[in-house]
């Protein structure tokens, strides 16, 4: 069947003119329906989550988000360790990631050599295709093993002046969750930079070589500066999947909902800590609480990729904002 | 600068070739005949494989697509082809910030939303909670591609007197056909390995999956239980199925670059 073929010969009868009027709207429709799904289910999933943790957003109120007990058993529900755990593990990945990701970026977009900038493009693709449950397994059999003899024990012996540096040794810990979630966001991190670096006009690049400037400063200056806002843009995307993050990290953070001082020690994550409980437990205060969980870590998340986005959206394309 | 910044590059390969080293080191001693045509021993007993977990994949990706594809293409075909810039800003805003939400938060809604209901885990929910992931990411991909299309394609299809809704659909859909199905495939390769949703939905089975609506094994699943046991025997194993599910995601992207590496010469994809 052609393109050629259409049911409407230049003289109509009324009836299919109706009938393909009707078509038209409808295929309209239903297409407008499935892209306005995507605003539904963010509604979907926000009264859900609101709905499962009423009855304990009634019962704890803010204390929820201030306590620092976890008790099941004796109905203390404080979410306070998970939401530290989340934000330190997060921010250690950021530190480690970020100036990885902005580098290789740099090197893709600016250094790198031609034939070589495809290749390491796929590479980066592939592991972040890379299924975060075999990062994890990966994390518990080698890193975690790998960082207890090695590289924690350098640690202490270097920096044990500092508190973070401090205390046992288990390998399961905030500073092995915070390194496994910084592999999982380099490539996001690395890609969008890449894009925004890419989209840097070769303009700026060239008058600033025209004023004598070093590549150093070229980098700096005109490239660096004038993609700021994006790639401030693609670090914040990052945060997102970083404070999301759940197989990987729950397999080699410990789960124990503690507040240390050392990233030594044990931690526990908000989307770690509704992995391990939710399947287990029955309707209760428990699991109204661990919805509450979800819905802290939902707003979390909706909030820095929203940032995120309209970073990047103010960057690269200004003309499509709303205002 | 050059050595700094390349320095930074081999930082960010290096946990991808230890990785793949180490599941190919391991899990290729790990695999036999066994593997992919037994159900699991009891806990704690050597050998069995994990033939229905690897079904079980095949069989949530499907009925995720069931759900996502359609959803997904028709939304990207409407964000493209119909112009309100207003509202298209918001679904495409909406999408993209859906496509952040973690994918542990989409266990639990589809819990509350599928599994209480039904009293009971099943493969339905998995699917339908892998469906919900895959729909932003499928809206996205297919409204990129879309607009790769030609406009003179659009104009001549209706200078001919095709109905708006056809010329999408026959002309401009189907010459962007290669960019959509490449979509779709890295939305799959995406959700094949998403573990933290198929918790509360799929649950994992130790047997075969009889009825959609019993718990169903997924390759993760098994994958994070076997990981987090006591027992060396299910270590191996462990290994053994990130290996199946890391070649499993490695083809189907493979497959993807493939198809997009040949340009269609029609702006299709790329």
């Amino acid at each position: 069947m052609g393109p050629m073929t259409t049911e409407s010969p230049p003289a109509v009868a009324p009836g299919a003119l109706w009938r393909r009027a009707a078509s038209e709207r409808v295929f309209k429709w239903l297409t407008l329906l499935m892209a306005l799904s995507v605003i539904a289910l963010i509604f979907i999933i926000g009264c859900e989550l609101a709905r499962g943790s009423q009855p304990a957003l009634r019962k704890f109120g803010w204390r929820f988000l201030a306590g620092t007990d976890w008790d099941p058993v004796n109905e203390q529900f404080g979410a306070l360790p998970f939401i530290f755990g989340t934000l330190v593990s997060s921010v250690i990945a950021l530190v480690i990631a970020v100036p990885l990701s902005i580098g290789t970026a740099l090197y893709l977009t600016e250094l790198a050599p031609q034939w070589l900038r495809p290749a390491l493009t796929l590479f980066i693709e592939l592991l972040a295709a890379v299924p975060s449950v075999i990062l994890g397994l990966w994390g518990i059999f080698i890193m975690v093993p790998w960082l207890r003899e090695h590289l924690f024990s350098w640690l202490r012996g270097a920096l044990g002046f500092v508190p973070l540096f401090q205390g046992p040794i288990y390998g399961v810990s905030m500073l092995a969750g915070g390194i496994i979630i910084a592999i999982m966001i380099l490539p996001i991190i690395t890609s969008v930079s890449r894009e925004v670096l890419r989209s840097v006009p070769g303009l700026q690049r060239e008058a600033a070589y025209a004023l004598g400037a070093t590549r150093w400063e070229v980098t700096r200056i005109a490239v660096l500066s004038y993609a700021k806002r994006g790639l401030f843009g693609a670090v914040i995307l990052g945060l997102g999947r970083a404070l999301g993050e759940t197989m990987a990290v729950t397999m080699v953070i410990g789960n124990r909902p503690e507040i240390a001082a050392s990233l030594f020690a044990p931690g526990y994550t908000l989307a770690s800590v509704v992995a391990n409980e939710f399947t287990e437990t029955p309707p209760s205060v428990h699991l109204e609480a661990l919805f509450e969980i979800g819905l802290v870590l939902l707003g979390i998340t909706l909030l820095v990729n929203a940032l995120a986005r309209l970073l990047l959206a103010a960057f690269s394309r200004p003309a499509l904002s709303p205002s | 600068m050059q050595a700094v910044t390349c320095a930074c590059a081999l930082l960010v390969l290096l946990p991808l070739a230890l990785v793949f080293y180490q599941v190919l080191k391991s899990g290729i001693g790990a695999l036999n005949w066994a593997f992919f045509t037994q159900l699991p021993k009891p806990v704690g007993e050597a050998g069995g494989g994990m033939a229905n977990a690897i079904v079980g994949t095949i069989e949530l990706l499907g009925l995720a697509a069931l759900l996502g594809v359609p959803v997904g293409v028709c939304g990207g075909l409407f964000l493209s082809e119909y112009g309100y810039p207003r509202l298209n800003w918001w679904v495409r805003f909406a999408a993209d910030v859906l496509n952040g939400v973690p994918s542990i938060i989409w266990g639990m809604v589809v819990c509350a939303l599928v599994v209480v209901p039904m009293k009971g885990f099943s493969a339905w929910a998995g699917g339908i909670v892998l469906g919900f992931i895959m729909i932003p990411l499928i809206m996205r991909a297919t409204e990129e591609v879309l607009r790769l299309v030609p406009h003179g394609y659009r104009e001549a299809a209706l200078a001919l007197g095709i109905p708006l809704w056809r010329a999408i659909l026959q002309i401009v859909a189907r010459t962007a056909l290669k960019g959509i199905v490449t979509g779709i495939l890295l939305a799959l390769a995406r959700v094949a390995g998403e573990t933290a949703p198929l918790l509360f939905t799929a649950f994992g089975n130790r047997y075969w999956n009889h009825h959609l609506s019993e718990p169903i094994a997924a390759l993760p699943l098994q994958i994070f239980n076997y990981a987090i046991s006591p027992y060396e025997d299910s270590h191996r194993q462990a290994w053994a199925g990130a290996l199946v599910l890391l070649l499993m995601v490695a083809i189907i992207n493979i497959t993807v670059r493939a198809l997009t590496r040949e340009r269609p010469g029609n702006g299709g994809c790329d």
